[in-house]
């Protein structure tokens, strides 16, 4: 079966007068059919422009994507015609009650009359809004409106959904909230691709991960796949008074260590197992006044920070 | 399983064309709903201007002793304001239609997401805009007449001998006026709207022979060809042939072609500046 999503040699460079910013570069990929994909990254690592040329929106500089089998750059309304899609922005039309939203977006992809009033009828209890029929946009809490965009952007049964940064801003339950909706459109069949910034996000709801920086994708797989490519089994974080590059050369002869790396006020030590590792650490860092030593499963943080030296939301 | 993951029947592919229109329609059914849903402050905004104007114009002022004498002309002052007011209602609802809300969608809201993520072309959601704002300003036209008709104290000689001119003007003119409002819309900023409205729109309507008619101008003649490249005159100028024969207007051929170069080239203008500001 071919892909739902598939992008190859995708390139985009912004011209802003005599510095140019290459947003994306060069990204190659493919989401299965009912696949749920996440592209991991910070803020500015081209997700967002990435989400926008699958979406028709942004134009390419180079490159090439099909959703659905369909070019999106030769026939941006048949690719549309194929995708839902969740901005961002808090987008809905605020001159419309949350029926309205759904109807008219029903309308617009060609339902008649009828379809399109079951259609926002079925969505509103669907999404738990069946009580907000009649409520304009700006009286919802941030959970609710996202998700009406949700329902929204799945309202003409696309077979490609995209959600950028689905759950930024939301509360903790409002988030999980998403999280159900997002893995129910996932069992009825439907491709996800979405962005996010929140490790947990990715760990816990994708089936692979792509992690992106600086417009590039650094590696993708599953999130089990992707930690033990990390090649750590533990993550200890050693704060001590005087981080002294003797130390950093204590611990990487270390049993079992396959990384040091400095932080504020210590270093981040990455090792296979956790067996004798603190104390082994904490009798190397006695002479440079040990504080702390905090040792962790790898994540798929970990896996950012091997790959890029920086944490995710610095 | 629920209703929302229940999966989905392929629908049989759709003509492109057959696609967009549905779309289109969509929009356009919207933008009905909207409307209606705003009804009376549209009214209201329509018809408060044109109301005390021609209250206070044609019939206190002819009561008090202070009427103006439209000398030149064998029309009075009523009669000269009738197609001139309902211009400037054409005019001002067009740009209100689409400036004001466009303006807001595009810098903040980003409430047009849904709309250009419709299966058309984007030019085609521009196009709705104006296509849209015509029937905005037939509606304002029909609100004013019988204000401008029935309130002066002095008699008003109204006579359509030709309903298509006046449709064919009234059209144009709506065309031209949401092409215009587009085209604003897509450069201005919502807390720019009321200094475009007082640089733009007061020299718009004050020189857009609303008052009098172009012919009338020949005494001051730089004023009169500088008037030219005022659409409103165009509009004025066709309404009065439509509406009021008898007083001076411009060659049917004169309003009707800047009409449509107006209406082309704000379209064109309008169009291009929405897809270069919502596209990148």
């Amino acid at each position: 079966m071919p892909p739902a999503i598939a992008i190859a040699g995708l390139t985009k460079r912004y011209d802003a007068g005599a510095n140019s910013v290459l947003a994306v570069n060069e990204i190659d990929l493919e989401v299965a059919e009912g696949e749920l994909f996440g592209l991991l990254g910070p803020n500015g690592a081209g997700k967002s422009t990435t989400i926008g040329i699958c979406t028709t929106r942004v134009m390419p500089t180079a490159g090439r994507v099909r959703v659905a089998e369909i070019d999106v750059v030769a026939d941006p309304p048949r690719a549309r015609a194929e995708m839902g899609v969740v901005t961002q922005f808090r987008a809905l039309d605020r001159s419309l009650t949350c029926w309205e939203n759904l109807y008219y977006h029903a309308r617009y992809f060609g339902m008649g009359a009828a379809a399109a009033r079951a259609r926002a009828g079925e969505l509103l209890e669907q999404f738990r809004l069946a009580d907000r029929a009649r409520t304009l946009p700006d009286r919802l809490s941030g959970g609710m409106a996202q998700r009406l965009q949700i329902a929204r952007a799945v309202c003409h049964r696309p077979r490609v959904l995209f959600l950028d940064e689905p759950t930024a801003g939301l509360d903790p339950q409002s988030r999980i909230a998403v999280w159900d909706l997002v893995r129910e459109l996932r069992a009825g069949g439907m491709t996800v691709l979405l962005t996010t910034h929140y490790i947990e996000e990715a760990e816990r709801l994708c089936d692979r991960v792509a992690i992106i920086d600086h417009g590039r994708i650094l590696i993708c797989d599953t999130p089990a796949q992707l930690k033990r490519q990390a090649g750590a089994g533990v993550v200890m974080h050693l704060r001590v008074a005087r981080a002294a590059p003797e130390l950093a050369e204590r611990l990487r002869a270390l049993a079992g260590v396959s990384g040091v790396e400095p932080i504020e006020q210590g270093f981040r030590v990455f090792a296979a197992d956790r067996d004798g590792l603190a104390p082994a650490a904490a009798a190397a860092a006695q002479d440079f006044g040990l504080e702390d030593i905090a040792l962790a499963e790898p994540s798929l943080e970990t896996v950012f920070i091997r790959l890029t030296g920086r944490e995710l939301r610095e | 399983m629920t209703p929302a993951a229940r999966p989905l029947p392929k629908p049989a592919p759709q003509h492109p064309r057959a696609r967009a229109l549905a779309a289109f329609w969509g929009l356009v059914l919207r933008d009905t709903r909207v409307l209606r849903r705003e009804l009376v402050p549209f009214v209201v905004r329509t018809v408060m201007n044109p109301l005390f104007f021609v209250f206070i114009f044609t019939d206190v002022m002819p009561k008090i002793g202070q009427g103006f004498a439209a000398t030149g002309t064998n029309a009075n002052f009523a009669t000269v304001l009738v197609p001139g007011l309902v211009a400037i209602a054409v005019l001002f609802q067009g740009i209100m239609a689409v400036t004001l809300p466009l303006s807001i969608e595009l810098s903040g809201t980003h409430e047009i997401e849904d709309r250009l993520m419709a299966p058309l072309p984007v030019s085609w959601v521009a196009f709705e805009k104006i296509f849209f704002s015509v029937f905005q300003c037939i509606l304002a036209a029909i609100v004013v007449f019988p204000m401008v008709y029935f309130i002066p104290a002095t008699p008003v000689y109204v006579h359509v001998a030709n309903g298509w001119l006046l449709a064919v003007v009234i059209v144009l003119s709506g065309v031209a006026s949401g092409a215009l409002g587009l085209a604003l819309g897509t450069i201005v900023k919502p807390q720019q709207i009321s200094l475009i409205f007082a640089v733009l729109l007061t020299p718009i309507i004050f020189l857009g022979c609303v008052y009098y008619p172009w012919a009338l101008l020949a005494p001051v003649r730089w004023l009169q060809v500088l008037s030219l490249a005022n659409p409103l005159v165009y509009v004025s100028e066709g309404l009065r042939m439509a509406l009021t024969p008898r007083v001076p207007h411009m060659p049917a051929w004169a309003f009707l072609s800047a009409l449509v170069i107006s209406a082309a080239g704000f379209s064109a203008w309008g169009i291009a500046g929405f897809k270069k500001r919502v596209g990148s």
